[in-house]
């Protein structure tokens, strides 16, 4: 039986789209507390610790979100975990989003001057201090326009989700899409919600930029 | 819980998985040689070109770059046939890799062109040159050597993006690792092996771009890159 796309069909689309909102605040709440974490191993004076966070982020980064997907929905299933696609989803956007953001936010620590550092620490400040007082305030500002413009690609790479059967906007869309035998109809319906999540994000990362460099 | 890991198997599929792989360079290689063309046309019209060539090259940019990957392929791959065109997978795959990357060109090379300096066009204009050889002697070869790091990433992005094509079974390397999987039911070996195969390849592509900036922006050399400073 083939159903006409109605209106229910398309509330069906708007509910799953709360599932990409979720997926996204959980992918880069979770993930950005991770990336922070990354950041602040990439720019530690420990040698170790910069080797192993740059061996974390090559290897993510070279690995597309997809593998990193299906690598924790089987994954952990080989260890007895039956995990919802939603978990595994959030672990793997998680995963992605720490490796990226925290390759992003550690440039921003490298961008605040050099003298800053020494200054601090003519002051007799720890290092713990130099970041919380000093560095990291002036890297929190820079890093706004390339973080917000980080979550639009968030928001898009949930669309993978749907491949390990996850109910998102693009799957939804794919099951509507089947029972309406309209593609060319639902998935345009698709893409502008996502590109109403996405396109004011990336204004609001334009204006930013716009706004914190215009001395340039 | 215990589990044996076993990757003998896979050693006996490699020949299948190096097949995707050889796909998935295929298709990233023809898809960046198209989106640039797309790219390089695109930048030229967003800035040279009239209002409405303008708008839709921006509203082509903006659509594309606010719309997953994902979507937009299906929308190729399931769309055109329902308006009357059959597409094959990889087919379908390279042209989505195409529309994808071009949009992407475009912003990195206009960013590019944008940043030429003005007193540069003028100099041209002064030795008499034409519109055509200002843009492409004065404007973009510069321009495209500026960029070029960008573009590189980009690229490589797009080469690992290029595993959700396998969404519409076309036969690279993802879509090779789950047939391989649906027959051994060995999900977390194949994959773990096929990540370390993306990285490879992700490696070899930079390494790839590396060699080609060498040989088509010569002038690189010369100048030397600026180094990004230390703490």
């Amino acid at each position: 039986m083939i159903a006409e796309f109605s209106f229910d069909q398309f509330v069906f689309l708007l509910e799953a789209a709360q599932w990409t909102v979720l997926l996204s605040l959980l992918a880069f709440v979770v993930g950005g507390a991770a990336g922070f974490l990354v950041a602040l191993m990439r720019t530690s004076h420990l040698q170790a610790l910069r080797t192993l966070s740059a061996i974390y982020i090559q290897i993510v980064q070279g690995t597309p979100v997809l593998i990193i997907l299906f690598l924790s929905f089987y994954g952990l299933a080989i260890y007895g975990f039956k995990l919802p696609p939603m978990v595994a989803a959030t672990i793997a956007m998680t995963i992605y989003s720490s490796a990226y953001l925290g390759e992003i936010w550690r440039g921003c620590i490298e961008a605040v001057p050099v003298p800053q550092w020494e200054a601090s620490t003519a002051l007799a400040m720890t290092r713990w201090q130099q970041l919380r007082y000093v560095i990291l305030p002036q890297a929190v500002r820079i890093s706004l326009p390339p973080t917000v413009g980080f979550l639009v690609q968030i928001v898009k790479n949930t669309s993978i989700a749907s491949i390990i059967g996850l109910v998102e906007l693009t799957q939804a869309g794919k099951l509507v899409s089947n029972a309406t035998f309209q593609p060319f109809l639902v998935f345009p319906i698709v893409a502008a919600i996502y590109f109403i999540f996405c396109y004011p994000l990336s204004r609001f990362s334009f204006a930013l930029e716009r706004k914190y460099h215009a001395h340039r | 819980m215990h589990y044996d890991f076993q990757f003998a198997f896979i050693f006996q599929h490699l020949d299948q998985l190096l097949v995707g792989a050889l796909l998935t360079i295929r298709l990233s290689a023809l898809s960046m040689v198209c989106g640039l063309a797309v790219g390089i046309f695109g930048a030229i019209v967003s800035i040279h070109g009239t209002r409405p060539a303008r708008f839709a090259v921006t509203s082509y940019v903006e659509l594309i770059r606010s719309t997953p990957f994902l979507v937009q392929l299906f929308i190729i791959f399931f769309g055109l046939p329902a308006a009357g065109i059959q597409v094959d997978a990889n087919i379908a795959a390279l042209v989505a890799m195409t529309v994808n990357l071009g949009a992407y060109s475009t912003e990195i090379v206009r960013a590019g062109m944008m940043a030429i300096h003005p007193s540069q066009i003028e100099a041209a204009h002064a030795l008499a040159m034409t519109r055509g050889q200002i843009i492409r002697h004065v404007v973009l070869t510069p321009a495209l050597e500026k960029v070029y790091p960008a573009l590189a990433s980009q690229f490589t992005l797009m080469m690992l993006a290029s595993s959700v094509v396998s969404a519409i079974s076309a036969e690279e390397l993802t879509a090779t690792a789950n047939l391989l999987d649906a027959e051994t039911f060995r999900s977390f070996e194949i994959y773990l092996v096929v990540m370390v195969m993306y990285i490879l390849l992700a490696l070899l592509f930079r390494l790839a771009f590396w060699l080609i900036g060498l040989v088509v922006f010569k002038r690189r050399r010369r100048l030397g890159v600026p180094r990004p400073r230390r703490m």
